[in-house]
Formats: structure tokens, sequence, C-alpha cells
């Protein structure tokens, strides 16, 4: 492990509220390139704030502020005057499935299609790639006109993943994506995260700490708004831990 | 095991009680409408014919048809839903999409609503004072369509802000996370998605209109004209002050003419009402969620 890091998000005193409700407090933390942070933690530990501040999406919620400095490729996110430019290159996907009412194909072409690229040649190509990477291609590619809602629900997941990709983004971030995935998929899912990660930094937000364990780098534990800890995963599960409450958490006594 | 007790069989006569009487309203309630619309085939269905329908009003509107009458209301219907969907529409997307939830929109969504409970009488004054008398319109079909179009509004808005929220929020997240702008997001995702409802929906609310009388007597509706109107800056006759001229206003009319209009003028009305329901029906069968 001698290769220099890279910091490619940066969050210093990062605190969320809505209206009187803290949601996360004086949270720091860093993610490196080309790793997989997980994030565990139990429900309303403020693990969705986080991941929806990085994407600047409070400003399509009126009721939520964030205050502290998050900074993408060393960019302060606050100051980026295009926020959809910085949107593209942050892909999302969220606990359960949006398949967005359209066919297979137009779920995944949406985004190319929304950065301006309109040849279908180029499309088609940019489709392809994504559904291979999402481990959906083999199941889907006879059937691309079809509504990307008839899926399954494992397939759907798998859909989102490819849409998200289909951004090309250089920051993926997953929100608890198998709550709502068979355990067979979820390991196809986790395998794809896996190769993903050679070109792709991901945030990995999970309830399921054996995911975290499987897959992380490095993970942050949140607890009721705060972030109690964070290292290298395999420290956190070993018993080198600094909080009583990371230990009893990863033993599954309480959460 | 499945014995029924004391409690049980309580339960049952009361639920049965309640199925009743709650049925017994319903039916009550269309009972007026079943009435109606018997009256009016019996009395008024012997003088429907095509030359009802399309000749003019001759003998001093005590005989011949009533087509001016009719192209007039479709006129005027029309005509006001060219003014009144656009506008209602866009505002619609406004309040649903961009507006922020603070007081002044509040403030706008509760006006709308008091727009909505505006007697008729008044938009009718509003409508002579604004456009036949301040945009020197004249009595004329484009006056009376507008003021009809501003009693609409109220209901197109309404109407088409709810296709818009019935679009779950997620689909509107997953497109901003994208990186879209919330017209891409609109364009892209919300309007396929609600325009069906809207436009079924605004169509079944502005076919009320046709049977409006107040709003249009001021604005643009003759009691009786010798020719059909050339432009939208002509009066028109119109089949809702037709009725309450031939019902009310000629001696010596026959009994049946009066019927006859007022069927014509409902079956217009369930006619734009059953093609919206039916497109609505035809269109929920192809839901994509």
């Amino acid at each position: 492990m001698v290769k220099p890091v890279t910091v490619k998000l940066g969050v210093s005193d990062l605190t969320i509220r809505y209206g009187r409700h803290t949601a996360l407090e004086g949270v720091t933390l860093e993610v490196h390139e080309h790793e997989i942070f997980g994030i565990i933690g139990p429900s309303n530990a403020g693990k969705t704030s986080f991941l929806k501040a990085i994407n600047r999406m409070d400003l399509f919620d009126s009721a939520m502020h964030v205050q502290g400095q998050i900074t993408f490729n060393g960019i302060d996110t606050s100051k980026v005057r295009n926020i959809y430019g910085l949107r593209r290159r942050i892909g999302v996907v969220f606990p359960l499935p949006v398949g967005l009412p359209l066919s297979v194909y137009d779920n995944v072409a949406l985004a190319p299609r929304l950065a301006g690229r309109k040849t279908r040649a180029d499309l088609d190509i940019i489709v392809e790639r994504c559904l291979r990477r999402a481990a959906l291609w083999d199941e889907v590619k006879d059937r691309l006109d079809a509504l990307g809602s008839m899926l399954s629900g494992g397939q759907q997941q798998r859909l989102t993943i490819a849409r998200a990709l289909s951004q090309e983004p250089e920051l993926l971030m997953l929100d608890e994506f198998s709550i709502a995935v068979d355990p067979v998929t979820t390991m196809r899912i986790e395998d794809c995260l896996k190769e993903l990660k050679k070109e792709v930094t991901i945030i990995l937000v999970t309830n399921l700490v054996q995911q975290a364990r499987r897959l992380a780098d490095r993970t942050a534990f949140f607890l009721a708004g705060s972030c109690v800890e964070i290292g290298v995963t395999e420290d956190l599960f070993s018993g080198a831990v600094k909080d009583q409450r990371t230990r009893d958490y990863v033993d599954g006594r309480f959460g | 095991m499945f014995a029924a007790t004391r409690l049980n069989r309580r339960n049952q006569r009361i639920q049965k009680l309640s199925r009743l009487v709650l049925g017994g309203m319903t039916g009550l309630l269309i009972l007026p409408v079943i009435i109606i619309l018997s009256v009016l085939v019996y009395k008024g269905g012997p003088i429907i014919s095509f030359e009802f329908l399309f000749t003019s009003p001759t003998h001093g509107m005590t005989a011949g048809g009533i087509f001016p009458a009719l192209l007039g209301t479709i006129l005027l219907v029309l005509v006001a839903l060219l003014a009144s969907v656009p506008l209602g529409i866009a505002a619609a997307i406004y309040l649903s999409e961009y507006a922020p939830d603070n007081w002044t929109t509040r403030a706008i969504n509760l006006a709308i609503i008091n727009l909505a409970g505006v007697p008729s009488i008044v938009h009718a004054l509003f409508g002579l004072g604004a456009f036949v008398i301040f945009f020197k319109f004249g009595t004329s079909i484009i006056a009376a369509s507008l003021t009809l179009a501003i009693m609409t509004l109220p209901v197109v808005i309404v109407a088409s802000r709810e296709s818009l929220q019935a679009v779950p929020r997620a689909f509107r997240e997953a497109c901003w996370n994208m990186g879209a702008t919330r017209w891409q997001t609109i364009r892209r995702v919300v309007l396929p998605n609600a325009v069906t409802g809207m436009l079924t929906g605004v169509i079944l609310e502005v076919s009320r209109t046709a049977g409006e009388t107040a709003p249009i007597m001021f604005t643009g509706a003759a009691f009786f004209l010798p020719l059909l109107p050339q432009s939208v800056f002509d009066q028109t006759m119109a089949l809702s002050l037709h009725l309450f001229v031939v019902s009310t206003q000629v001696p010596g009319m026959p009994e049946q003419l009066p019927y006859g209009v007022a069927l014509v003028l409902i079956s217009i009305v369930l006619i734009m009402n059953s093609s919206s329901i039916a497109l609505r029906m035809y269109l929920r069968g192809k839901k994509k969620w």
C-alpha cells in the first residue's frame, strides 16, 4: 500500500439541518479515488442526508440546510455554478429501484441524451456498455424496448445502476441498494462493484454490516447524526476500534 | 370455533344496515339524472332531426332548427379551451414544479380556489368591463370565450396540477440526480406521464362551460341572429341562451322545442364527458408504473 492516495471527496465539519432537526453534525472525512468507501449505521443516522448534501440535492429541498465544506476534486461544491455538471459526475442509486416509465433502452440512454449525445450509434454503445457493467445485458438484450418497470425488482435495481453509470460518473453513490434485492442478485451486484472500483470511486451506504466488510476498503460508522469512527474496514471488524459503540454495532449487539 | 358471538351478530347487522343506507343514498342521487334524461328524451326526442340540427330558426323561433345556436356553443367552448388550456397548464406547471413552498405560493393557491368560487354573473360583468369595453372587442365570440376561459381557469389549473402531482417525486429526483435541469425533468419525465391526465381532466371541467348562460349573455351571445358569425369578432347565438329564450321569452312556442334544445345541449356535454372518460380509461390501461 505505497501508492499515493488522491482525495476524491473531502468533507469538513458538515452539518445538515431540516428546520430545527439536526440530521448530521460536524462530520469530517475524506474519500479516496478508486476506493469503495462504506458508510454503516442504523437508520436515522444521517447517511442518506450525507449523500444528498454531496449531490447538492439540498437545492431541491427548501427545508434542508447544509453547513460546512464539501470538496469534489478539490473544488468547493457550494461554489460550483454548474451544479448540473457536478451532478452528472456523481451517479446515485436509491434504496428502492426507480425505474423511470421508459423503455430499458431509454432509461439508460436518458443521461447521455440530457448531456446532448444524440446519435443512435453513440447511444447504442453506451447502453450496451452500461448494461454489461451492471451485469444486466444478458438478461435484457432481447427486450431493450420493454418498459423498465416491467423488469423484476433485482433487474430494476441493476437497471438503475446502469443508468447511473451512463452518466459516466467519477463518483458512484449507492444508498442501501440491496434492500429490495434477493441475495443472489446482491452478490452479482457486489461483484460488479468490485470491478467498477477500477474506474470510479464508490460510496456505499449500507445497513448490512457484512456487506461493508466484503466490499469497502475503508468504512465510516454513523450514529445518530455524527460520525463515530472512520477506519480501514478490516480494523473496524477485527476489534481495533476506538469507540465501544462501533464494536457493539459491528458485532450486532445493537442497531 | 367459528360460532358467532352476540357481538359478531351485532356488527354484522350494523354492517348490513349501513350498506343499505349508503347504497340507498347513492340511488337517490342518480334518480334526478335518470328522470331529467328520460323526460328530455321523451318530450324532446321526437323533434330531433337532421333538419332541426342543421337549419336556422324560422317564424320567430317557433319553428325551424337550431343550427346557429349549436354552432355558436361549439365555437364558444373551443375558443375558450384554446385560451384557458395553455394558460392554465403553464400556471399549473409553474405551481407544481417551480414555485417554492412559501407564503406567496400559498396565497396564489388560495386566490385560485377563491376564483373558482366567484359567481358566474360576476365573471360576466368582469368580461363586459374587460373584454367588451376595455379591450374594445365589443360583444363578440372572442369576448364571450375569454370570459368563459377566465371562469374555467381555476379548475383547469387545479386539474392539471393534480395530474402533475400524481407523478411520483422519485422520478423527478432520479432525473435531477443525473444532472437534468428542472425543465429537462419536466419535459422528459413529468409531462409525458401527466399530459393525458391533464387533458382528460381539463376537457371534463371545461365541457361544463357549454351550459353557462350568464357570462355570455353580456359579452357575446345574441337573442337572435339571421346570419352565422363570420369571425370571432361577431356575435353568435348559443344553445344555453337559446334555451332560455325559447322557454320563457317567446309566446306561442311549441312545447317540444325547448325540450329538444335542452336535449341537444345536454348531449354535447355528455358526449364531451364520456369521450374524455373513455380516453382516460384507455390510457390508464397503458399506464407505465
